[in-house]
């Protein structure tokens, strides 16, 4: 996926540049008479970066962008923007600016007044208003529609317009409300490559709400997971699949196969783990640090790390029997449904790198294995 | 040839008859040349001139429109404000029964409010010295009060289904309160306070109930000049008022249609050539992305 290039680039090079804080939420808590929307939420949001606040509905993520955006005040907690307590400042006068997941146009006003709204509100001069406005039309590639009133628009284009509204003033923060919710999936993808682009070349902070995993990994640098009003992690999207760190987790983001286990070995370097479902144990590449009373644990392997073969693997640990319950041909890739002798059934994604390959069908005997580091241990 | 004479085709006919066949009746009785209503006496325009003479009824015409005018402007203005109060502002004490009482002069029976509204200034004549002769003044004020409900359900219809999120980006981007609610909202809902300042007029112009209790010596309004006219017998005079106010109020209503007409039209047209271009620049689009 072209998409991901520079994002993903930035994340396993890492961050060079020394990190400044931009936005910091301290314990902010919003409750809607007895319903707590956001509980306890602390988390800071650097300059530069492109964060999303990734959750179902009903996790909060809009009541906290909300309450950046400064349309809801916190019950409890505060809020800085670059050092300065914004709780308690009306949204007409935060150095923040929305695009609202309908986009929100004026429709009584052309797409160039709609985007010179913001500045006349500053009581800019009239030419820099203009020399602005035409600035910004240029940004989103809208030039010819200027004139346009926005219910002569197509979607992608109102988008645009939204996306140049919002960024006319240059806020400090750019918050955006499910920016792809209103478009058809082809131009969902093509809008978010263009979209991350801009924000980029502009240079501006970002927090972005989604219910969407795909979009969050793709724009994203770094991704809060939200659940029932508080934050289950943060971190960047390969963080996040790769080293979830509770169950919610983990079957939030992607598919994965969880196993329930005790572990009856333990040493730094290794341990192993005994699970019901398997035949054999689990042996886990590093120390999993469990507490003497409480040995149980739950080990989560994603599909693409579970391996379906016809050949009995050689080693001790980490395989399988089972018998093939159900194929999903979806065209890139297969998806194996194993079931394992204990009744359990194992999902396995095997990638169609050959037109047409020999591979296991309908009731066929085959064996899954993993990797000793393909897994993940969970103790919550 | 079926197709014109089908059922529905016949009801639709006899529903129009039903409802505008009394009006042109008073149309061609409004050019009767006898003095009895009821006796076709030959076609004369004596009684339209014979208005021009009747300054009594003139007066009265002239009256009522200024009323009616008076009571739009003032019905629009406390009707949106009370529409927008009990939709924009969420949560306050009593709201329920607010939102109640705005409402009530709609089902409240005329007498009623017209008996009470008299009463009210009787007293206040004595208490406060105002108002100290019942009139124009009066009946507009008695006028506003039930205006003023329809005008609040129009608007607030309106309002409700309005996007917030729009009033919300206009704040955003640095409007104040007041400020988005002059060069948002109202631009928004602008069609709604038109309908609501029409109907205002309309339902002034047209009330007989309370405008016979608050009114007056020398304010008689056109409808009580027509009701006490009429008590007296009709007379074809009558008829020539009643004809020119349905000339008036259905070229009203055709300019009015045209208008809208028109600009429906436009944006139609305006739609489908955006829909044109936007075609037109995705042809032009495809083999370009097509070779990245």
């Amino acid at each position: 996926m072209a998409v991901a290039s520079s994002t993903y680039k930035r994340v396993l090079e890492g961050d060079q540049q020394p990190k400044e804080v931009l936005v910091k939420i301290e314990r902010v808590t919003k409750k809607f008479d007895e319903t707590v929307a956001v509980d306890d939420v602390s988390l800071t949001i650097n300059k530069g970066e492109i964060f999303a606040l990734l959750g179902g509905s009903g996790s909060g993520k809009s009541t906290l962008l909300r309450m950046l955006a400064g349309f809801e005040r916190p019950t409890e907690g505060r809020i800085y923007l670059d050092g300065e307590d914004i709780t308690d400042m009306p949204p007409y006068e935060r150095p923040i600016n929305m695009m609202f997941q309908s986009y929100a146009l004026f429709p009584h006003m052309t797409v160039a007044e709609n985007i010179a709204f913001g500045l006349k509100q500053d009581k800019m001069p009239k030419a820099d208003i203009e020399t602005r406005v035409a600035e910004m039309l240029k940004l989103v590639h809208m030039t010819q529609y200027a004139k346009r009133k926005p219910h002569q628009l197509s979607g992608g284009q109102r988008q645009r317009v939204a996306l140049a509204r919002s960024l006319a003033k240059s806020p400090k923060l750019l918050l955006l409300d499910e920016p792809m919710g209103a478009l058809d999936k082809k131009l969902r993808s093509e809008m978010q490559l263009e979209l991350v682009e801009i924000i980029e070349r502009v240079g501006v902070t970002c927090v972005m709400v989604t219910h969407d995993q795909e979009e969050a990994m793709t724009m994203a640098q770094r991704i809060a997971i939200m659940h029932l009003g508080w934050i289950a992690q943060i971190g960047s999207p390969i963080d996040i699949y790769e080293t979830p760190t509770s169950r919610l987790v983990c079957e939030f983001i992607g598919n994965v196969n969880l196993f329930e286990g005790q572990v009856v070995e333990d040493h730094e370097a290794h341990a192993l783990i005994d699970s019901p479902d398997l035949e054999r144990n689990i042996f886990v590449g590093h120390g999993v640090s469990t507490s003497v009373q409480d040995k149980s644990i739950t080990y989560a392997i994603r599909p693409e790390k579970l391996l379906v073969t016809t050949e009995q693997p050689s080693f001790e640990y980490n395989w399988s029997r089972g018998t093939v319950h159900d194929i999903a041909y979806l065209g890139g890739h297969s998806v194996f449904h194993v079931q394992l002798p204990s009744g359990k059934i194992v999902q396995s994604f095997v990638a169609n790198a050959e037109r047409r390959g020999a591979r296991p069908t309908w009731d066929d005997q085959v064996f899954v294995w993993w990797e000793d580091d393909s897994g993940v241990a969970l103790r919550s | 040839m079926n197709k014109r004479f089908s059922f529905s085709n016949i009801m639709l006919w006899l529903g129009f008859l039903f409802i505008y066949l009394p009006m042109v009746i008073l149309v061609i009785y409004s050019f009767n040349s006898s003095r009895l209503v009821t006796v076709w006496g030959g076609w004369s325009v004596k009684w339209y001139v014979g208005l021009l003479d009747n300054t009594q009824l003139i007066n009265a015409v002239l009256r009522s429109l200024e009323i009616a005018f008076y009571t739009a402007i003032s019905a629009v203005i406390l009707g949106t404000m009370a529409a927008f109060v009990l939709t924009r502002v969420t949560r306050f004490k009593g709201r329920t029964m607010f939102g109640g009482l705005v409402t009530a002069p709609l089902v409240m029976p005329e007498v009623i409010t017209g008996l009470s509204l008299l009463l009210l200034f009787v007293a206040m004549a004595q208490l406060l010295g105002w108002p100290s002769e019942r009139g124009i003044a009066t009946i507009w004020i008695a006028h506003t009060t039930f205006c003023t409900a329809y005008v609040a359900v129009v608007v607030s219809s309106r309002l409700r289904e309005l996007d917030l999120s729009i009033e919300e980006a206009a704040m955003d981007l640095g409007a104040r309160p007041l400020k988005v609610f002059c060069l948002i909202t109202i631009p928004m809902i602008a069609p709604s306070l038109a309908a609501g300042a029409m109907m205002s007029f309309a339902l002034s112009l047209d009330d007989l109930v309370l405008a016979s209790f608050v009114s007056g010596p020398g304010s008689t309004t056109l409808p009580m000049e027509v009701f006490s006219a009429v008590r007296l017998g009709v007379k074809p005079e009558i008829n020539a008022i009643a004809s020119l106010i349905l000339l008036s109020v259905s070229l009203v209503t055709f300019i009015a249609w045209a208008l809208t007409r028109r600009a429906e039209n436009a944006r139609k047209k305006a739609i489908q050539q955006a829909v044109d271009e936007g075609a037109k620049a995705t042809w032009q689009q495809a083999p370009s992305s097509a070779k990245s």
